[in-house]
């Protein structure tokens, strides 16, 4: 309805020729779930540039999960005169009227149909439309009960994205390096389907942000943030939890393992996450012992063990569960459960140097 | 709605996935105490369900009436995942699913009632693992229910607490039932059968904690004899074929008034988790309790087995110890007891292994490398209290 309003506001103008090009501004909506992502007014289409909204504020991830190679542009934008207390191992307390957004997409491949390509990651806070693919815009919203999960898809056109509550599948194909195409089902996640992730603590099953952690968010962007006045409580540098790039080589190869490990796994494989029934514990709080799966029989695997005995053997990847399901694209043995059709071969990779650098074995014994 | 203007056709007659948002979105909007009926027919999904709120009933027309099948499935480790109290699952078949059919992770009152759930290729170990799958709940109901081709478990209740198990069908998965990490379960009245191991009870280490007080009672459990079909590194890949009752590591079971039939390995394994080949220096976090102790088997009726165990082990046991054309007595145990419990080399009284009604027991003396498997009857000649009924009133 206020949409409604706002539209024919716009017409109005229009007819009085003053013009409607005036960028939108963000709009918290309390209760209603509105049908298309311009109403919320965080991200607009002008011409063919993506741009944010005014108070919008982007941001990256030193590890990012990993989502069929698609890129991703996040923003987080409050409420004016509004800011975030620092937590240093949970997410970061937001106030009520946060708007959380990340729009999933890739290199549009000149031959189209379907074709797409791994997107470089995006250096400004625009999106060149000639040159990409939306796919989905996922909002989080922080209303007064709690975080809401919101995701809409984007029209063929890159013009509008509508709510897509039931989730989607897009048909695309991958189009690799060396030209080599593989097609896949993008999959689009129903709004209960968030919670897969974004509920840590499945006794409350409560959602909130994963990315929005201190451990997670480079340290420019922190203090950027607190100089502006959004962070409150940002400790002193040397005191910031700090995961790295998993991509950066020069870094020891057990420290990007596990900072892979804890973006990709740790929302679920956590001390009280709904992966806590295994006993595998995976998120940055896990120690490389059996809880985090060396020489660990599963629990409750079944045709995920992919024939292998323990979660990891330490020097044998390909003994390990641990890897198989990382590489594996069966949706009943493949993990994470949730977020893609493809195996990430670069992570895939790192893991698989991390297990065969490791020392020890897994012999078993009688008594 | 058939009546007014069919702007689209009724789901249950079409094959596609029409059904598929109506349904989620119906998940999505839920409020407490709503029943969301799914009508008769045959209905396609290619993604998993997921239901978060509270005190929702989930009711189909009939287990052959309403069919969810997932043959198709891309995405999602289940049929359907639960996250949530008061829930109830009824009259409906959910079909080859690519991983479980239907798990509840964490919640209390959770009844599954009547539901079939069947992979239709027959026993295959791409088959989903698991059939009916609560884990961390409290308070659970599963009666009345067929599962079929679990390459894991069809009915696998884990790390869960006042359980009723009952009336229900399991045949052709590698475990029948399994009751894991689990405390207060009452089996009975269950028609097991065709599976590679009939009822487990287990318990695994590395988790939370460990199980104790499982029923087994006046359940019918025969022809346990599939071939074990299940992924090589999970518990259940260790459980012979031909197996009635497996206890692993648990403690107080009381197995009584059953009728166990042509089991071909045997009626009763009690085992510990030495045996399951798992047991090495890491694997296993301190406080783990490998033994099975306080079990009590007692007023069965045991016919036929133990004629063709499987494994090569198993058959030069029978054969040293019965001859050729013997057969295992009805109850097998491994031999394993914790040496620190051990009072003048038996187990206390309250810890004992009770086994009143099969006669001698083959202890197959695996800490002895099973080179000296004895028989012995009079060992096992002793009385347990009876463990109490699940207090839960699931009427109530």
């Amino acid at each position: 309805m206020k949409s409604w309003i706002l539209r024919f506001l716009c017409i109005v103008t229009l007819l009085s020729l003053f013009g409607c090009h005036r960028a939108p501004s963000p709009q918290f909506h309390a209760q209603d779930n509105p049908e298309l992502l311009s109403e919320w007014g965080i991200l607009h289409v002008d011409g063919g540039t993506l741009r944010l909204a005014e108070g919008v504020q982007a941001y990256r991830l030193s590890t990012p999960l990993f989502s069929d190679y698609a890129q991703k542009l996040r923003t987080v934008w409050l409420p004016a005169g509004q800011s975030a207390q620092y937590s240093p191992s949970s997410a970061f307390e937001l106030p009520v009227g946060t708007v959380i957004s990340k729009t999933f997409f890739y290199r549009r491949d000149a031959s189209q149909g379907g074709r797409v390509q791994e997107a470089p990651a995006p250096s400004a806070a625009t999106l060149d439309l000639r040159a990409v693919r939306l796919i989905e815009t996922r909002l989080l919203v922080r209303r007064q009960g709690g975080w809401v999960a919101l995701p809409y898809v984007w029209n063929e056109a890159q013009t509008e994205a509508r709510l897509t509550r039931a989730g989607a599948t897009v048909e695309l194909i991958r189009v690799k390096a060396d030209g080599a195409e593989a097609p896949f089902p993008y999959l689009v996640p129903d709004s209960n389907q968030c919670a897969g992730c974004h509920a840590p603590n499945i006794k409350a099953g409560a959602l909130q942000p994963i990315g929005l952690k201190a451990r997670h968010l480079p340290v420019e962007q922190l203090e950027a943030w607190s100089t502006a006045g959004v962070l409150r409580g940002l400790p002193a540098v040397t005191a910031l939890p700090r995961t790295v790039d998993w991509s950066d080589e020069p870094i020891e190869l057990e420290v990007r393992a596990r900072a892979y490990l804890d973006i990709n796994c740790g929302h679920c494989h956590n001390r009280s996450g709904p992966a806590d029934t295994s006993g595998l514990v995976l998120d940055a709080s896990a120690t490389t012992d059996v809880a985090m799966g060396v020489c660990k029989p599963p629990v409750a695997a079944g045709q995920g063990t992919g024939n292998r005995r323990f979660g990891i053997v330490p020097g044998r990847p390909d003994e390990s569960i641990l890897l198989y399901r990382m590489e594996s694209t069966d949706p009943g043995a493949m993990m994470p459960e949730l977020g893609r059709s493809l195996a990430h071969d670069e992570g895939n990779a790192l893991v698989r140097r991390w297990i065969s650098a490791m020392p020890g074995t897994c012999s078993v014994s009688a008594t | 709605m058939a009546l007014g203007a069919c702007t689209r056709n009724p789901p249950a007659a079409t094959a596609d996935l029409s059904y598929q948002s109506t349904l989620i979105e119906q998940l999505i909007d839920a409020k407490p105490g709503q029943v969301i009926e799914i009508p008769a027919g045959r209905h396609v999904f290619d993604r998993s369900l997921t239901l978060r709120i509270d005190d929702v009933t989930l009711r189909g027309a009939g287990m052959d009436k309403t069919v969810l099948t997932f043959a198709g499935q891309k995405s999602g480790a289940e049929g359907l995942l639960v996250n949530a109290s008061g829930f109830t699952l009824e009259n409906l078949a959910i079909e080859d699913t690519k991983g479980d059919a239907v798990k509840i992770n964490e919640g209390e009152r959770i009844t599954l009632r009547a539901v079939r759930i069947e992979w239709t290729g027959g026993p295959k170990t791409t088959n989903g693992a698991y059939g009916l799958y609560p884990v961390r709940t409290r308070k659970v109901l599963i009666e009345d229910c067929v599962v079929r081709g679990a390459s894991d478990a069809g009915i696998y209740v884990g790390q869960s607490t006042d359980i009723i198990v009952r009336r229900n069908r399991v045949e052709y998965n590698v475990a029948g039932i399994e009751i894991e990490n689990s405390r207060r379960a009452d089996v009975y009245y269950n028609e097991v059968t065709r599976n590679t191991g009939g009822v487990l009870v287990f318990n695994m280490p590395n988790l939370p904690e460990a199980g104790a007080g499982t029923r087994i009672f006046n359940n019918r459990i025969y022809e346990n004899n599939t071939a074990n079909f299940a992924a090589k590194g999970t518990a259940v890949a260790s459980v012979p074929a031909g197996s009635g009752v497996v206890i692993n590591a648990n403690d107080q079971v009381e197995i009584f008034d059953n009728t166990l039939r042509d089991n071909a390995t045997a009626h009763i394994i009690i085992s510990s988790y030495f045996s399951t080949g798992y047991m090495n220096s890491y694997s296993v976090a301190p406080g783990f309790d490998p033994y099975p102790e306080a079990i009590h088997v007692h007023s069965n009726r045991y016919m036929g087995g133990g004629d063709s165990p499987d494994g090569l082990d198993l058959k030069a046991l029978k054969l040293a110890m019965m001859g050729v054309g013997g057969r295992l007595p009805p109850v097998l145990w491994d031999g394993y007891a914790d040496p620190k419990k051990l009072v003048n080399g038996r187990l206390p009284p309250e810890r004992a292994l009770c086994i009143r009604d099969a006669g001698a027991v083959l202890n197959a003396d695996g800490p002895g490398k099973y080179r000296n498997p004895t028989l012995d009857e009079r060992s096992f000649r002793c009385e347990l209290p009876p463990l109490a009924a699940v207090a839960w009133d699931p009427a109530g």
